[in-house]
């Protein structure tokens, strides 16, 4: 049996009476995209944020590579860290850094590289996401759509291993949205990072992820392959999927 | 009657924990922030460009405010001496007011309004726009990135600000005095000259130092800790209520910190 790169067990999370995770357990897979699916608000972002070490777990575990994450040494967790980028779901893009200075900033201040080779990583990337011609400008001259490409430009200059993406196509047309699920798809294929999409793109989403997981009232109410989740008759799931629920529900 | 008395009971403890929590917060982002200013590799670039905007961009404000001050107490020192026959030592009024008191004090107020305030808010806005988680995700220290270069660049414009109040307010004074109401020039730049001793311009450059601390630990904490406020944590309206403590905070903390060290230096 495969060794998962990312494991959550029973993990609990609560914002005073709100319980967003109630015992979460998931596999995430090394060199996979596993897509997070499930309704607003119902806490995907904040299990993100708990890979990334943003947020802490009220209880339960989550193990690295079978190590728990919590009792791991400092130089290990930041050994760990390292290897993550996240793509924020507004981008999170520094409005006083121009576009260039965005996408170089990780290495401007965590890397030993020189400014020639920052340079060079920088533009390569900005090539890569066509965005080659954006340097000089800042965010709020940019477009919805070249904002999401900025930020996942400085998301892989560092050459992760794993990248959490948390609803990258919020806010944009289906074109868009479209291109953005191809150049994550692209990028995966190219870089072999893991990746972790949280997505209410549906059935979008599946085209481009090796595993589905989908959260409901704080639990995985089913995680496996896109094929199996579209033939799942789980209660919940299928509705889900199709868009037929209730707005009571919601 | 008793749940009303439970009540303000429950309100005014809540309100000490919650003073207690903001001030220790305050006190531990200060000294992890003045640590990172002597960690490698240092940010020379960054403070700079702070020093330029909380400095050089408050330049004519503080000019504006200081020829004004020196006017207004030239014009109310010549009102008061003269009538003792003294207005000869209006040189003296004017540079002892400005150098002690007035200069470094209205020169933090100022750069509170001007400086303080867009701190708070820029800091504020990147906390709820992520920006600041973003920062942590790339395992880069937010004190250190936003914090630091700006209370080094705070210590180099407070001080240098207060020198220009100073002579401009002095200069002020000179409009006021010799040249509106007629006294003696020679006698005014004579009693400046006279009046003032090392001790005044080293108490007020102690000030200054002292003020420009309060200034960016309080404006720049109310911003990063947006999100932890008791009212108003997030969104335009956690920037609005963040920005308005900063700035209010910084002001009661300027004339409180201003009696403490009058009170030691004299």
């Amino acid at each position: 049996m495969r060794q998962p790169l990312i494991q959550f067990i029973d993990v609990k999370k609560s914002f005073g009476a709100n319980h967003v995770m109630q015992g979460v357990n998931l596999s995430i897979f090394k060199g996979e995209t596993t897509a997070i699916i499930g309704k607003s608000g119902c806490g995907k972002s904040v299990l993100l944020k708990h890979i990334i070490g943003l947020m802490t777990q009220d209880s339960g575990n989550i193990l690295i590579f079978g190590k728990n994450l919590a009792s791991i040494d400092k130089k290990s967790r930041k050994l760990f860290t390292k290897k993550l980028s996240y793509m924020f779901q507004e981008n999170a893009l520094f409005d006083f850094l121009n576009v260039f200075d965005n996408i170089a900033l990780p290495l401007a201040e965590k890397s030993s590289l020189k400014k020639d080779e920052i340079r060079d990583k920088v533009m390569m990337r900005m090539k890569q996401l066509e965005i080659e011609n954006t340097g000089n400008k800042f965010p709020a001259e940019l477009s919805g759509g070249m904002k999401k490409r900025v930020a996942l430009a400085r998301a892989l200059v560092t050459d992760p291993d794993i990248v959490l993406f948390d609803e990258p196509t919020t806010g944009l047309d289906p074109v868009r949205k479209h291109a953005v699920h191809s150049m994550i798809r692209e990028y995966q294929n190219k870089f072999g990072f893991t990746g972790v999409v949280v997505s209410h793109e549906i059935p979008e989403i599946f085209e481009i992820s090796q595993r589905v997981a989908m959260l409901d009232n704080g639990k995985i109410l089913f995680q496996g392959s896109p094929d199996d989740i579209v033939k799942s008759n789980i209660k919940g799931v299928a509705s889900f999927i199709n868009g037929k629920v209730d707005f009571r529900d919601l | 009657m008793s749940y009303f008395f439970f009540k303000n009971i429950e309100d005014l403890g809540a309100v000490t924990i919650n003073s207690i929590q903001s001030l220790g917060r305050i006190t531990l982002f200060f000294i992890q922030g003045f640590i990172q200013i002597f960690t490698p590799p240092f940010q020379f670039y960054k403070v700079i460009e702070h020093t330029w905007f909380i400095g050089m961009r408050s330049m004519l404000v503080i000019m504006l405010t200081g020829i004004f001050t020196g006017m207004v107490l030239g014009l109310q020192g010549y009102y008061s001496l003269v009538q003792f026959g003294a207005e000869g030592a209006l040189g003296a009024a004017v540079a002892l007011s400005l150098i002690r008191e007035l200069g470094p004090v209205l020169t933090a107020i100022m750069i509170t309004a001007r400086a303080g305030s867009a701190m708070a808010a820029e800091i504020g806005v990147m906390r709820i726009s992520e920006q600041i988680d973003a920062l942590e995700t790339m395992d880069i220290n937010p004190i250190r990135f936003i914090f630091s270069p700006r209370i080094v660049a705070s210590i180099i414009s407070f001080p240098l600000l207060t020198a220009v109040f100073d002579l401009i307010g002095i200069f002020g004074g000179f409009l006021s005095g010799p040249c509106l109401m007629g006294t003696n020039p020679g006698m005014y730049i004579y009693k400046v000259k006279d009046s003032i001793v090392m001790a005044d311009i080293t108490g007020g450059f102690i000030k200054a130092l002292a003020f420009a601390i309060i200034v960016t630990t309080v404006c720049c904490s109310k911003g990063f800790y947006t999100h932890l406020q008791a009212e108003g944590s997030f969104g335009a309206k956690g920037v609005s209520v963040a920005t308005t403590t900063a700035v209010v905070n910084s002001c009661v903390l300027i004339f409180i910190c201003d009696y403490l060290i009058t009170y030691f230096l004299i």
